[in-house]
């Protein structure tokens, strides 16, 4: 009898124990990035205050209407035309990277061909270098092709950086498929080509479609080369576009906390949508030979 | 006669399909690299074009093999890398084991996990910058409000604590990989082999150390083998937090590539830095990926 009191009670000790650790998780997880989006609706006279105002006060959009340039006080710093830039260099190189990723997935996944695991691994290692590293003589070409601070330069250089890893996912989730159908429409009298389109693509598509996420991703965030790849409101995408407030001899906090979410509205939304079939794939690409 | 050429379509159908990932990979980054290579063995700046052409051979080698500085941030990065990507390691294992064991809510936990993920580095520099400043940041106004301290922690501008600040952000921003993978791994686990364990009498212990870890170890390799793709985004973390400073005591290779490359114009000595970051982390990923191609050998290929 006191047994088994006993081992309930330790067992509703250690569910609380339990729940009290995710708890903590979460809060570590979720609070910093809470805290930055809370202060985007501050005014910056209630971030600076001294002792710290813990209640907000008020709330409002007055931030993001600064940063994109309504209303009467002008920041100075073309947020709309980052994001534009943004939005046009993330798409491009995620469209052309999931068509070439397709391909060599495809290609990787439904054929034995000679030197496929070094061919593999040498589009890993391109993906390994550094890509401070890498800038250096990408922005002395590029200066030579006059392709330094253009979109178009940048789209080239995220293209190569988004290959490798979408070719991973995608041929994971083409082996997910049983090659056997597709042989059977070859068989009643598909091409391999028709068979592709009409059976393999339908149902790779939310996998390709979460490679996709994980591409525009990759560029939306992408900092290290385009800070150095571009100058002006030409080609500057947001990452670049944060670091423009702390230039400043007081940084304006309010406003980079705006910026921040409005980098990081997409990529939770996007996260949020093909979370299911990102996991699927990473893990079903590694651990299937 | 046919059938030789239909054969040799086939064979020569998955070269043409990898093509145009083959000739990006080439014309973006192994034609640059090779430019790199040649640009190291030259004393070339930005502002003489001229000395591109001048051929020195290993001299900047030589030059930043001699150089403290140089060593003093190569080791810091092999340090930083070390400490973080084994803390992410330790604790992306203790939140898999933990959510795993939680019967409610798994899937909105795991989706949460998944944010840190998808932030850009960048933002996630801002964002510790933004916590951990010495004046208005909430840590600080937390420890004072609580009366832990009466005094501002400097935070980002000690150098001990500067690095401490930039290796916690780092691990709040990888860890989850490690999380999701092993959670993954832990969901595809048979029960079977657990319970037979267990009716054998293995303690908790034994069950985690000889069969979960080993079961694990493949996921843990993708994480790894991922993680180490990008392990030079950590050059965005420190670039907006602390920008190498104070006096440089903060400065991990890349950044000073940057500096070398870009704000000192010493390209070639720039350069000779950046193969040998090119070197480590080519390495750093074969490693990683030759470890998991043998845990799947191990495992027979399939699960």
């Amino acid at each position: 009898m006191t047994v088994s009191v006993e081992s309930r009670a330790s067992k509703q000790a250690k569910k609380v124990a339990l729940w009290l650790a995710t708890f903590l998780l979460m809060l570590v997880m979720c609070v910093p990035g809470l805290w930055v989006v809370l202060s985007a609706f501050r005014p910056n006279r209630e971030i600076l205050a001294k002792p710290p105002v813990w209640v907000p006060e008020e709330l409002s959009l007055v931030n993001f209407g600064k940063i994109f340039g309504f209303g009467a006080e002008q920041v100075g710093i073309p947020v709309g035309s980052y994001f534009t830039n943004s939005l046009i260099i993330a798409l491009t190189s995620t469209v052309i990277a999931l068509i070439i990723g397709v391909a060599g997935g495809y290609s990787f996944a439904r054929y034995r061909f000679r030197f496929k695991g070094g061919i593999f691994l040498g589009l890993m290692l391109f993906r390994a270098v550094p890509g401070i590293a890498l800038s250096l003589p990408v922005f002395m070409m590029w200066s030579r092709l006059g392709l330094v601070d253009t979109k178009l330069g940048l789209i080239i250089v995220y293209v190569s950086l988004n290959v490798p890893f979408t070719i991973w996912l995608i041929d994971g989730f083409f082996r997910q498929i049983p090659q056997a159908l597709s042989e059977a429409a070859q068989v009643d009298g598909c091409t391999r080509w028709q068979a592709f389109w009409k059976i393999e693509f339908p149902l790779a598509k939310s996998g390709i479609a979460a490679a996709g996420v994980f591409a525009f991703l990759t560029s939306w965030n992408e900092f290290a080369l385009a800070s150095q790849l571009t100058r002006s409101t030409d080609s500057k995408t947001l990452p670049v576009g944060l670091l423009d407030f702390t230039a400043q001899f007081t940084i304006d906090w309010a406003g980079m906390c705006a910026m921040a979410v409005i980098i990081i509205i997409p990529a939770l939304i996007l996260t949020f949508i093909v979370q299911k079939h990102l996991i699927a794939g990473l893990t079903f690409g590694g651990v299937k030979g | 006669m046919i059938r030789a050429l239909t054969t040799r379509r086939t064979e020569m159908a998955p070269f043409l399909l990898l093509l145009p990932a083959i000739a990006t990979m080439l014309f973006v980054v192994a034609l640059p690299l090779v430019f790199s290579l040649w640009t190291s063995l030259t004393p070339y700046k930005l502002t003489k074009p001229d000395t591109l052409y001048d051929f020195i051979w290993f001299r900047n080698y030589i030059r930043i093999f001699a150089d403290w500085d140089f060593w003093e941030a190569f080791l810091r990065t092999i340090a930083f890398l070390t400490v973080a990507i084994n803390l992410e390691f330790a604790l992306g294992l203790g939140i898999a084991l933990l959510i795993n064991k939680i019967t409610w809510g798994q899937r909105g936990l795991r989706t949460i996990m998944m944010f840190p993920m998808m932030f850009s580095p960048i933002l996630v520099g801002f964002q510790f910058k933004f916590l951990f400043n010495d004046h208005i940041g909430v840590v600080n106004n937390a420890l004072q409000s609580l009366g832990l301290t009466d005094q501002a922690i400097p935070w980002l501008v000690d150098a001990n604590l500067a690095m401490f600040s930039i290796t916690l952000a780092e691990v709040w921003m990888s860890t989850s990989v490690f999380a999701i993978l092993l959670l993954a791994g832990l969901f595809a686990m048979p029960r079977d082999p657990l319970e037979a364990a267990r009716v054998d009498g293995c303690n908790p212990w034994q069950v985690f150390r000889h069969i979960t870890l080993p079961f694990l170890m493949p996921f843990a390799y993708i994480a790894m083998a991922i993680r180490s793709l990008d392990v030079a985004r950590a050059y965005d973390l420190v670039a907006v937090m602390t920008d190498g400073g104070p006096a440089g005591r903060t400065e991990l290779l890349w950044t000073l590539i940057a500096r070398t490359g870009y704000d000192e114009a010493k390209m070639g000595q720039a350069n000779a830095m950046a193969y040998i970051s090119t070197i480590l982390s080519v390495l750093f990923t074969w490693h990683f990926y030759r470890k998991l191609v043998a845990a799947r050998r191990y495992m027979g290929g399939a699960e």
